[in-house]
């Protein structure tokens, strides 16, 4: 074990799906083609004005809120300038000494024990634009379709100690703002973006190591592995008898670690002041308390009551409701059965193994909550077998079709009739007097093969315990 | 308080204005002028006194989240001092 | 006698008896301008074909007949850094000398509603920044009572062109006193509204905090015409106030009496011309013998006024102006090696000396370890100017003083010195940092140039403001007086 103590805070950028530009009326929506979102107003062409949209400010308040944030009763906008192809004003509209949140926490849960995770502030700004480097890297082109796109800075207290600690806090992050409807949280599309602050120091040393700025950590995994690295080449620096130095670094995948962005970056001073054409913001209890009733029931929430009202354990609970998605799936299914670990197991074993295997999300497969309860209640009914289940279960997320149907269209229901069995049972017999012969010897195993060879003659569909039983009652006869 | 030309460099490059010898030195003596005229301020206690961005008392100036039409193409790179394939043009950001 | 000569009522009568076209109205404009704008600059852009199309619908309207704009067939200039779909907008910068705008100021599309006739845009200092249209990247405007004299600024172009009789009215915006100044200095009306009266959408930001755009006309009449149709909220402006428009027109009573008028001491102190000292005494007798009161009133922190606002004017102005980087408009510097280089040498080339010297300024006074001691203090002594005027005002329905200590100076006078330029500027920062209304009007000559009386108003009170300028004029016919420009 390292001597060293990881420290990190984390700086999570959410952009907020709202219809509409934080400042203009343009169409927020991904992938249109190049400056065809545009307008004067994020163009920043001369004399224009900004206008905040309402629905934005709402869906931060949400969002602070669902991660604890105080609220501020006054708030303003500050200009932060900066020159790049990317600022069409070569400044951006934040929010600097007064967020809309401060002083929130997240819990999350790492091997089992749970952790408060501070969050300092929670501020409303614009996105910025695009730029595509052509030219063998002579020239940029410049696409502001995402200029204006509301975003919210989240900024963690350094109370991060590990980098699963911070992917834990990251996926707990994306799932609170998915429970309240106010982002896409897609790491691929740029919807969920996160730079690290990351420092070590040995064991028992009060104050904090030099950090480094970790950027460019485009996915879950590569915050993890980007964290990763760098503890180990701070380690690296500190037991050579060197200085970590102060500097952003840049997290590059293919390489699998990070490099220096020194020299590459200038020394910021972005001369915040407020931004002379917005007014404040004034939040007062009556639109607190509205927004507050917006937000539905949060991961730990929903986490506890399935632990409670459904007997799981807190690991099954708690990765049923790390996506909305799949917690809703999850309650779905138990309006058609009331075995919610059945359900559960469903989930857990043959749904996730196969998103996971096929690199999918919940909503790139047919099955719905209903199909999956539809099914456990098959099960019960002794309708299908546990075995059969699972060729069903395949139906339903390709499908889409309802388990009586595939069931039905495939003749998987289970053979369950004594009469038929029996006559079964009995010609297996006849053709394996062998093996009749061993069990009567004492061979308890031969039973398994007499077993075997019914269940081929009914293509798997004969009820086994039914089997089993008319089975021993023959031979012992 | 004394502006040097070292500062006057910063402060040009800031605000992104490459300035000739002679403009470094005019402007250090100017601003110089100013800020020493600017320091009657500090004459002035104003502790505690809240700082106007705003003369008018507005807050909660917004409006609701609809989709307006956005600028035909040809208007968003009419005046354009370069563009290719609909995109502005620039230089390599890095050098 | 001029057409611009006649009141606009006369003007609208004539037009509905056919004695008068639009067409010709415009024609006259573009005349005048042939003949007299060699020697004063005014104009950056002409709109000669626009407007003669839109003379000719409007003639076809007035043949038809029904309802008439506000300012049906009146022909006006815009000052350039007011955005005009299509029409050339500089900001009387090289940086934006092929600047096409592809959208309309807020100010523009309600001139067009009230049907006046955009006939140009007109010279000013490059963003706004200067008080004698000498920063003009386009050269200088010239003053038409002596054009060896500079015409105020910056909206320089908007004063002159009035006065010259080259439009009938024109739009100008004032930051520190830009209206005004250039008004007293042509001997012409100008009126910066309370802030937040009239849209700044689509006005080229200079420091948005004091920025307003404001109607300069010969007479108080048509100011209160050209005011009802541009005053208003619009959505597009989050800072512009949602009041209620009253009708100007209908304060006009020509009755000050018991008005209480407090007399701005400060203004009329140290550096004060002493003919303009006179002339603006003269004015308050005038006030006293139609029945209006008058005492001395103190504005205690005028004197730091200037500081303040060249501190947040530039602080702003360093940030507005950052958009003008050469990408998506604007000039561009050839072959630049990389990013950086391009953005230095287009802002170089593309700015002037003020303007880099305000942006200088602004950005010092903004950066790291400097904002507190400069912006925020300034903000703070701005709370005080403030509460000096509402404290005048709990007192006093009006505050008069001069316009400007001195009456126009000459061209290349005062150039190479910005602190004593700034200094021009004592009597109108004041009243731009407390954001209330103010006019100038012509009060009488000082060696043969005209002086102007400034009258300032309780905030969205322009009504007192243009009911007080009304009646002074209507006694005095001071506004009546031309330069003898051939």
């Amino acid at each position: 074990m390292s001597k060293y103590e990881t420290v990190v805070g984390l700086e999570v950028h959410v952009e907020l799906h709202t219809k509409s530009k934080i400042f203009c009326g343009c169409s927020t929506s991904f992938g249109a083609p190049p400056n065809t979102h545009t307008c004067p107003v994020c163009l920043g062409h001369p004399g224009v004005l900004p206008v905040l949209n309402r629905q934005a400010v709402e869906y931060a308040m949400k969002a602070a809120m669902a991660i604890n944030c105080e609220i501020a009763e006054w708030c303003k906008f500050d200009r932060k300038n900066y020159f790049y192809p990317d600022s069409p004003k070569a400044y951006q509209i934040s929010q600097y000494d007064q967020p809309i949140g401060q002083n929130g926490w997240i819990d999350i849960e790492v091997n089992g024990q749970t952790k408060r995770i501070g969050i300092t502030r929670l501020h409303l700004e614009e996105d910025a634009g695009k730029l595509t480097h052509i030219d063998g890297g002579y020239g940029s082109l410049v696409d502001l379709n995402r200029v204006g796109t509301p975003l919210v800075e989240i900024v963690s207290e350094p109370d991060i100690r590990s980098p699963e600690e911070a992917k834990a806090y990251l996926e707990k992050l994306r799932a609170i703002m998915q429970y309240c409807d106010v982002s896409d949280v897609k790491m691929e599309e740029g919807s969920l973006r996160c730079d690290a602050n990351i420092s070590i120091r040995p064991y028992g040393q009060k104050e904090f190591g030099t950090r480094a700025e970790l950027k460019n950590m485009n996915s879950f995994r590569g915050v993890q592995r980007g964290l990763e690295y760098e503890e180990l080449r701070q380690a690296d620096v500190l037991d050579g008898g060197g200085k970590v130095v102060q500097e952003t670094r840049r997290w590059d995948e293919n390489q699998g670690k990070t490099i220096s962005m020194r020299g590459k970056e200038e020394a910021h001073d972005y001369r915040y002041f407020p931004d002379p054409d917005l007014v404040r913001l004034h939040i007062d209890d009556e639109w607190k308390a509205r927004v507050l009733a917006s937000i539905p029931e949060l991961p730990d929430a929903r986490q506890a009551r399935y632990i409670q009202e459904y007997g799981l354990s807190s690991y099954d609970a708690g990765v049923l409701t790390a996506s909305m998605k799949l917690a809703d799936f999850f309650e779905e299914s138990l309006k058609h059965t009331s075995d919610a670990k059945a359900s559960a197991n469903w989930i857990m074993g043959e749904l996730l193994g196969y998103l996971n295997a096929n690199n999918l999300e919940l909503d790139g497969v047919k099955i719905t909550g209903q199909g999956l309860g539809e099914m456990i209640q098959l099960i019960e009914k002794g309708t299908i077998s546990n075995k059969i289940a699972k060729t069903v279960f395949k139906g339903l997320i390709e499908t889409g079709k309802s388990p009586q149907q595939i069931v039905e269209e495939q003749g998987l229901v289970q053979i369950s009739d004594e009469g038929a069995i029996l006559a079964i049972v009995d010609a297996v017999i006849a053709a394996n007097p062998q093996s009749v012969e061993d069990f009567r010897n004492g061979k308890e195993k031969a039973i398994g093969f007499l077993v075997g060879q019914i269940m081929k003659e009914t293509k798997g569909k004969a009820n086994p315990g039914l089997v089993n039983k008319l089975l021993v009652d023959r031979l012992n006869a | 308080m004394s502006i040097t030309i070292k500062d006057v460099e910063h402060v040009a490059n800031l605000a992104r204005l490459d300035l000739s010898d002679a403009e470094k030195e005019q402007f250090a003596g100017q601003l110089n002028a100013i800020l020493k005229y600017a320091e009657k301020l500090n004459e002035l206690d104003a502790d505690g006194i809240e700082p106007t961005s705003h003369v008018l008392p507005l807050a909660n100036v917004m409006r609701e989240d609809e989709v307006k039409p956005s600028w035909p193409i040809e208007k968003v790179l009419r005046n354009a001092p370069e563009e290719e394939e609909g995109q502005f043009k620039v230089p390599a950001v890095l050098e | 006698m001029s057409v611009f000569e006649l009141k606009l009522s006369e003007l609208h009568n004539r037009l509905k008896n056919k004695q008068l076209s639009v067409t010709e109205l415009v024609d006259h404009s573009f005349k005048r301008i042939s003949d007299t704008d060699g020697k004063i600059g005014a104009f950056l852009a002409l709109n000669e074909e626009g407007a003669r199309q839109q003379a000719q619908a409007l003639d076809a309207q007035l043949a038809a007949g029904g309802e008439r704009g506000l300012l049906f067939g009146v022909p006006a200039g815009i000052k350039d850094n007011i955005v005009t779909e299509g029409l050339r907008t500089t900001c009387g910068s090289k940086f934006l000398e092929n600047h096409d705008p592809i959208y309309d100021a807020t100010v523009v599309t309600k001139l067009r509603a009230a049907q006046a006739v955009t006939i140009g845009k007109l010279n000013m200092d490059e963003f706004a920044m200067g008080g004698s249209n000498e920063n003009s990247a386009y050269g200088p405007v010239r003053n038409p009572w002596d054009t060896e004299r500079v015409p105020g600024g910056s909206s320089g172009g908007s004063a002159a062109s009035v006065a010259a009789g080259q439009v009938y009215f024109s739009l100008g915006s004032d930051t520190g006193g830009s209206i005004r100044q250039p008004a007293a200095y042509c001997g012409v009306v100008g009126l910066k509204p309370t802030y937040g009266l009239v849209s700044r959408f689509g006005l080229v930001a200079f420091a948005s905090s004091l920025d307003q755009i404001g109607p300069i006309t010969k007479n108080v009449e048509d100011s209160a015409y050209v005011l009802q149709a541009i005053a208003g909220h619009d959505e597009r402006d989050t800072t512009s106030a949602n009041v209620n428009v009253p009708d100007y027109l209908s304060a006009l009573t020509g009755d000050v009496k018991g008005l209480r008028i407090g007399v701005a001491k400060e203004y009329l102190g140290q550096g004060i011309d002493p003919q303009v000292k006179e002339r603006v005494l003269e004015a308050l007798k005038v006030f006293e013998s139609m029945g209006a009161t008058w005492e001395e009133v103190s504005l205690p922190h005028t004197d730091y006024a200037i500081a303040t606002y060249y501190l947040l004017a530039s602080s702003e102005a360093s940030s507005n102006l950052a958009r003008f980087d050469g990408v998506r408009y604007g000039v561009r510097a050839d072959n630049p090696a990389n990013l950086l280089d391009l953005y230095r040498r287009s802002r170089s080339e593309g700015f002037g000396p003020e303007v880099k010297r305000r942006i200088m300024l602004g950005t010092y006074a903004l950066s790291s370890g400097y904002y507190d001691a400069y912006y925020k203090k300034a903000q703070q002594v701005r709370t005080l100017i403030k509460r000096d005027f509402d404290q005048a005002f709990e007192k006093f329905d009006l505050i008069i003083g001069p316009t400007a200590p001195t009456p126009a100076f000459k061209l290349g006078e005062q150039v190479g010195d910005p602190l004593t330029m700034y200094l021009n500027d004592i009597c109108t920062i004041p009243v731009s940092l407390a954001g209330v209304p103010a006019i100038s009007i012509p009060c009488g000559m000082a060696d043969g140039l005209p002086v102007g009386l400034q009258i300032i108003g309780k905030p969205f009170d322009e009504s007192t403001v243009l009911r007080a300028a009304h009646a002074f004029e209507s006694q005095t016919g001071f506004h009546d007086l031309r330069p003898a420009l051939s």
